[in-house]
């Protein structure tokens, strides 16, 4: 049947593709409440069978940008195009494009199937195929035996796949997802996060999600779009926002990181050496960085990448003393806050790969913190 | 499909929308007031319609406009109107006062109440409302009179031995005035205390407030809007009631609403009466505009994107 | 939902609510009095039933008012929907204010200025372009219309303020447009507001008395017409007969609509355990894989 998500990811990148041509395109869009930028200047390229996650703290302009391809916005200035069209001055219920709301929206007069039924209602289609096609939506949804209900009589998760049934039977190019797991609680949430990529991918439908949720952007998109005040500040993939973020902000947005501000004072095309007033040893990257020596720069270093141990490392770079403030034991893995000598403290994570404490290291243990050269992310703004 | 053609369609709708409403009021609230003000500068005649008009065309080109202001210098050097208006003024801040002293606390109660039991209070209290006015008023009268009820009950259980006048004074006036309004004082002030958040009540005990220190530092405040609300919709109309000091209070009393039909519908003087009626709306205009701001408010505006 | 002294709050109840229904509690009660003398009990007769049901004038004065709140309701409900569909969706526009003060200002503007407004109204019109013709039903239908529909304006533009936009914003999404949205989606969701506002314009003119003494003419006179100038006489029995008829038709009202607002509730609370369960069976699937 279908390759597994993993394979897809690996194998579907259109953006890298020569001559690809983008099927969304936000060309200079910005939107304006009175003096209010609510989004600024943003142009992206979103690829067919794409799943692309906006996603960015409550105000960044997000969910704007989401109104305006659905057409609920219109655009202060830029245009918007889907499959070539440009959409600028088409409502909401003549553009191509469905939208699965924060809420749900479902009618709550009609039952399951006539809320399914609604949008291919308005396209004049026939009953039988009306039927047809809402039957077999709910199959793929699992939601078949619960046709008659009304969504008053559905749980979260349920109401949840009716909305996603409704907005994809009509066969969007393109489906608005905003905020979809939001309302869901924890284990439901993981369990419809790969039901919701298996949907996708069953219907080659592009996606475009609206979220806050790094582990649901993350778990969910072959793109990330990193927002900040009105503005894209980054596009990648999860790995590539994840462990080469362009800036302070996506790095210490995305998931926790340690950030070390110093100086280059070495920079050389095949490595660099930056100086930190926090760290004992300079931090020694081995790639280089496009700035000047002298330079201020900050080394990324994320919490899972820093390792401990009991004896000193060898080598002059990459490591420092610390000592074990703090221990959160999660189960799978721990969390530790460590003291430095100049007082900062830094945070590893470890799993619990031993089950005995006693190999564990403990509070108030000293230990000398280090990693490795390809580690350490160096941004320069 | 063409894009122009499709936005001005959906404009258009919603201008159709608007204007059916809008023309209707313009024409059957606007325009009525502004014929009222032409021809309080008229004068009486004899005759159908009992006005005589204000413009008349004299010649080919000129029009001879007659403004009589005597009908609005009548109102002010006629004691009897000056003298209405205060009255029906005092008469309806008195009642009411009234009203929100005894709807307050009923309003407070059904709020306060638990969910079953605030539905059945509300039904009850909605109930009256939806009888007719004119006989619950008339009810009154049966209760008031002389050999009325109360009267007759006070006399059985020797309370006192000769009925105390009570229909055909100001006190029946209130009565009415008070009875009848006080679904309009309840409704806005229990909407309002219904949505008061309980856990402020709470967290002033938990800091120390005595009950009634949390009622007049925390509730009472925060159902100000309320209040304003319901002592507006009681207030504004019960300046210009006729119906009650018709029916229950002494013919001599002075109401601005009966002046206005006596003038209308004994004296057959129309211009005097639409003076009568400019100027009540002239004293009203600013307790409506406030009425009308408080309600804009309170029905969430609508104004948004 | 405690605290404070609950007996204040009963007393404050109880006597509030005796103040509210003695007086109708005794209407009803001397309906049935032998006496001629309301408030002196002769006796219980249902004579002054038979005296109402005789009498010509009051007939044709009730079934005229009930034919000008049939249609005065109706006509209501589509225009103060359509003002508070206005008020509560379009954003500014030019002439919002203008609109929201008119279709407001008939709540509290005292009726005898809205009468004889009206009449004016009606007299200039007629000099002018001949209609209305004389007044009569049709005058004063259309002034209970203005001054009801604001009732109605003010009960639809609040639901629509409750309501979720993010339904219409689907439907539209849908490809319905606006119009549609309105009777697909909106309207029957709001269809409860719509059907009190139906009942309160239908009662305010039913009850009228003021306006539709200007408005009306020779000839048509409403029921409150005729029951005032009963009154303004004296008590009579017949009234008290015509109140607790009334009476008995609100409160046989009131009564329904506490039972179906009862049989929701319970509807309600069926809905959310059949929700509560497919929450679990759910579960379970999960846990299946």
């Amino acid at each position: 049947m279908a390759t597994s998500p993993r394979d897809t990811q690996l194998k579907f990148e259109p953006w890298n593709e020569p001559g690809a041509q983008p099927y969304v395109q936000i060309d200079r869009v910005s939107k304006k409440f009175g003096d209010f930028v609510a989004v600024d200047d943003v142009s992206l390229n979103i690829y067919k069978k794409e799943i692309f996650c906006l996603l960015g703290a409550s105000g960044c302009g997000k969910t704007t940008l989401l109104r305006m391809m659905a057409g609920f916005e219109r655009p202060t200035s830029g245009r918007i195009f889907i499959d070539g069209v440009d959409m600028s001055t088409l409502p909401p219920y003549e553009r191509p494009v469905n939208m699965m709301f924060q809420s749900y929206a479902l009618f709550p007069h009609m039952t399951v199937e006539q809320n399914v039924a609604f949008g291919l209602k308005q396209d004049r289609i026939a009953r039988a195929e009306i039927a047809k096609r809402v039957a077999d939506m709910l199959e793929l949804v699992k939601l078949g035996q619960f046709a008659k209900r009304k969504p008053h009589q559905l749980s979260g998760g349920q109401r949840q796949r009716v909305a996603l049934a409704r907005a994809l039977v009509k066969k969007p190019k393109l489906l608005l997802l905003d905020e979809p797991l939001a309302a869901l609680d924890k284990k439901l949430r993981e369990h419809t996060q790969f039901e919701l990529i298996n949907i996708q991918e069953t219907l080659g439908v592009t996606f475009i999600v609206v979220t806050h949720d790094q582990e649901e952007a993350m778990t969910l998109s072959s793109r990330i779009g990193v927002m900040n005040h009105g503005e894209i500040v980054q596009v990648g993939t999860p790995t590539d926002i994840y462990e080469y973020p362009n800036s302070r902000f996506v790095a210490e947005f995305i998931g926790s990181v340690n950030m070390f501000e110093g100086k280059l004072v070495e920079d050389e095309p095949s490595y660099v050496r930056i100086e930190a007033d926090d760290l004992e040893r300079p931090i020694y990257v081995d790639h280089g960085v496009s700035s000047a020596p002298g330079a201020t720069v900050w080394a990324a270093i994320r919490p899972e990448k820093v390792l401990m141990s009991r004896e000193q490392p060898a080598g002059a770079d990459n490591w420092t003393r610390a000592t074990v403030q703090d221990i959160a034991y999660m189960g799978d893995l721990s969390v530790y806050l460590l003291r430095l000598p100049s007082g900062r403290i830094v945070r590893l994570t470890q799993p619990n790969v031993y089950r005995h404490a006693d190999e564990r290291i403990t509070w108030d243990e000293q230990v000398f913190l280090h990693w490795d050269p390809t580690s350490p992310v160096v941004v320069t703004k | 499909m063409n894009l122009g053609a499709l936005k001005r369609l959906g404009f258009r709708g919603r201008t159709l929308v608007a204007s059916v409403p809008y023309l209707w009021l313009v024409l059957f609230f606007l325009i009525p007031f502004v014929i009222v003000l032409k021809i309080s500068f008229s004068d009486a005649q004899i005759a159908m319609p009992p006005y005589k008009p204000l413009f008349e065309w004299i010649g080919d080109k000129m029009v001879h406009i007659k403004l009589n202001f005597g009908n609005y210098a009548f109102l002010i050097e006629d004691n009897l109107y000056w003298k209405a208006y205060l009255n029906s003024i005092y008469v309806a801040g008195v009642s009411t006062l009234l009203c929100l002293l005894i709807g307050y606390p009923m309003a407070y109660a059904i709020a306060r109440s638990s969910t079953s039991t605030r539905n059945v209070l509300l039904l009850l209290v909605i109930l009256p409302f939806w009888t007719s006015f004119l006989l619950r008023v008339y009810a009154w009268i049966g209760l008031l009179k002389n050999n009325g009820l109360i009267n007759n009950a006070l006399m059985a259980i020797g309370v006192i031995d000769q009925p105390i006048q009570m229909l055909q004074t100001d006190f029946a006036v209130y009565v009415g005035i008070v009875y009848s309004y006080l679904p309009f004082m309840i409704l806005p002030l229990y909407a309002n205390l219904e949505k008061m958040d309980l856990t402020l009540l709470e967290a002033a005990a938990d800091l120390g407030s005595r009950p009634w220190e949390a009622f007049l530092k925390v509730t009472l405040p925060l159902s100000l809007p309320g209040v304003i609300a319901g002592c507006l919709l009681v207030f504004i109309p019960a300046v210009g009631e006729f119906v009650i000091p018709a029916l229950l209070g002494d013919p001599g009393m002075l109401m601005i609403g009966k002046v206005l039909w006596t003038e209308f519908f004994n004296n057959r003087d129309w211009p005097v009466a639409s003076a009568v009626a400019i100027a009540l709306l002239l004293f009203l205009v600013i307790p409506i505009m406030f009425f009308q701001r408080a309600q804009d408010a309170e029905s969430g505006g609508g104004l948004h994107r | 939902m405690s605290g404070g002294r609950p007996w204040f709050r009963i007393l404050s109840l109880v006597l509030g609510f005796a103040f509210l229904y003695i007086p109708i509690v005794s209407l009803v009660v001397f309906s049935f009095n032998e006496s001629r003398l309301v408030t002196v009990w002769g006796g219980f007769s249902t004579k002054w039933y038979g005296a109402l049901a005789a009498n010509q004038q009051i007939l044709n004065a009730a079934w005229l008012s009930l034919k000008v709140a049939s249609i005065t309701a109706t006509a209501a409900v589509v225009l103060g929907t359509l003002t508070g569909m206005a008020l509560a969706r379009f954003g500014p526009f030019r002439g919002r204010t203008m609109l929201s003060g008119l279709a407001t200002a008939p709540l509290v503007m005292p009726e005898v200025i809205t009468g004889l407004s009206l009449l004016l109204l009606f007299v200039t019109m007629e000099q002018l372009i001949g209609w209305p013709a004389g007044r009569g039903m049709t005058t004063i239908i259309i002034a209970h219309i203005t001054f009801t529909m604001a009732y109605v304006t003010v009960i639809v533009q609040s639901r629509l303020a409750q309501f979720d936009e993010s339904l219409e914003e689907a439907a539209q999404d849908l490809g319905a447009r606006p119009a549609k949205v309105f009777f697909l989606v909106t309207l029957p969701i709001i269809s409860p507001a719509l059907l009190s506002g139906w009942l309160l314009a239908f009662t305010l003119s039913l009850d009228d008395l003021v306006v539709a003494s200007f408005v009306a003419g020779p000839g048509s006179s409403t029921l409150p017409m005729v029951v005032f100038s009963k009154v303004r006489l004296g008590v009579s029995p017949d009234i008290n007969a015509l109140a607790t008829i009334l009476i008995a038709v609100v409160a046989i009202g009131v009564a329904i609509a506490g039972f179906v607002m009862a049989r929701q509730q319970k509807i309600r609370d069926r809905d959310a355990q059949m929700a509560l369960a497919a929450n679990q069976q759910m579960i379970e699937s999960m846990k299946k894989g």
